[in-house]
């Protein structure tokens, strides 16, 4: 798996009409117990970071990240924005003036995406957050490459694992943001962050592999 | 004296905070940066940030916030601040409007930030993570 600028571009772009075709699914996720918003945050963001990356040349990595996370920074409205956008920022960070990247690359982003979220949300595993998906995620990735896995099964093990993640948020009492008010009735509701989680990098192995059918 | 900077999801809502907060002093410089740049509930960071710089002064800014991602926005529109700026922003998690008005009479009163970061520690709730 090597992927350029410009492949990272139409994954992005490709991000934004997957989350406008779940933009309900997001949207009654985060209705159930908290304020609704989710998916059109989501959608307002990622339809942003588009825009903003149009006449990028492709040839930066890192800035291309940059970009993405500093379009959803400013256009999300939720708490969906400064955490993906520290995400975005975090992962650019660690590929500046890359070209391409590959397996390896996606594990470290991966990992200071994760960091970058916690930090900014203040957030840990079982708070059933984004964290609980991304975490899951983050750990298949490493064991899949540490295995000496292929791309294709490593990123496959992470997108499964992202949602195996997200259903798990689904027994747990929400620690933080506004489903913290609910305490035990957010019992029984997955996280809407998480889900989000879960379609983006479900997107990204779509991108790079075809859809399989499940 | 201390600028203030009122960040809420809603635009009435920061907006009527303001309002009542000046009435207490009206020689305050105090911003309301609420809701996002499309009219939606939710915090925006370039509103925070240009709120900041509207009322700052060497005295520093003191922002108050209501609700989850506010605080998160108020502390990115912080960090985005030079250095020089930055030592003299706080983010207090007060309630919002009696922060706000508390916040403005002290002010108001010439005392330093770190003062009326202390004078709000009654009306605190605990809501930064
Ligand atoms: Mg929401």
């Amino acid at each position: 798996m090597v992927v350029n600028g410009k492949k990272l571009i139409e994954i992005l772009d490709r991000i934004a009409d997957v989350i406008e075709e779940n933009k309900l699914m997001l949207t009654e996720l985060d209705a159930a117990i908290g304020d609704g918003d989710h998916g059109i945050n989501m959608s307002r963001g990622f339809h942003a970071v588009r825009e903003k990356l149009k006449d990028d040349d492709g040839s930066d990595i890192g800035i291309i990240l940059k970009k993405a996370g500093m379009a959803l920074v400013s256009n999300v409205g939720g708490a969906a924005g400064p955490l993906y956008g520290t995400a975005f920022l975090k992962a650019g960070a660690v590929v500046e003036g890359k070209q391409t990247v590959d397996v390896a690359d996606l594990e470290n982003m991966l990992k200071s995406a994760l960091e970058g979220i916690k930090m900014r949300g203040h957030a840990e595993p079982k708070d059933k957050t984004m964290v609980d998906a991304a975490e899951e995620a983050l750990n298949a990735l490493n064991s899949s490459n540490a295995a000496g896995e292929s791309p294709q099964q490593a990123i496959k093990a992470a997108v499964d694992a992202a949602y195996l993640g997200l259903e798990n948020t689904k027994d747990m009492i929400a620690r933080k943001g506004r489903a913290s008010y609910l305490a035990e009735r957010s019992i029984g509701h997955k996280d809407a962050g998480a889900a989000s989680f879960a379609l983006i990098l479900k997107t990204i192995f779509d991108e790079l592999y075809g859809q399989e059918s499940s | 004296m201390v600028g203030i900077v009122i960040v809420s999801h809603s635009r009435n809502a920061a907006e009527g905070a303001r309002e009542i907060a000046a009435q207490m002093a009206p020689e305050v410089s105090i911003a309301a940066a609420g809701g996002t740049a499309d009219g939606r509930l939710g915090t925006d960071i370039n509103s925070i940030l240009k709120a900041i710089r509207e009322v700052y002064t060497d005295d520093g800014v003191l922002i108050i916030f209501d609700l989850g991602s506010a605080y998160m926005n108020a502390e990115m529109a912080v960090e985005m601040l030079d250095e020089d700026m930055r030592k003299r922003v706080e983010i207090s998690d007060a309630a919002m409007v009696e922060g706000a008005a508390i916040a403005a009479v002290n002010s108001g009163l010439s005392k330093p930030l770190s003062e009326i970061m202390k004078e709000l520690k009654h009306c605190r709730i605990s809501k930064m993570p």
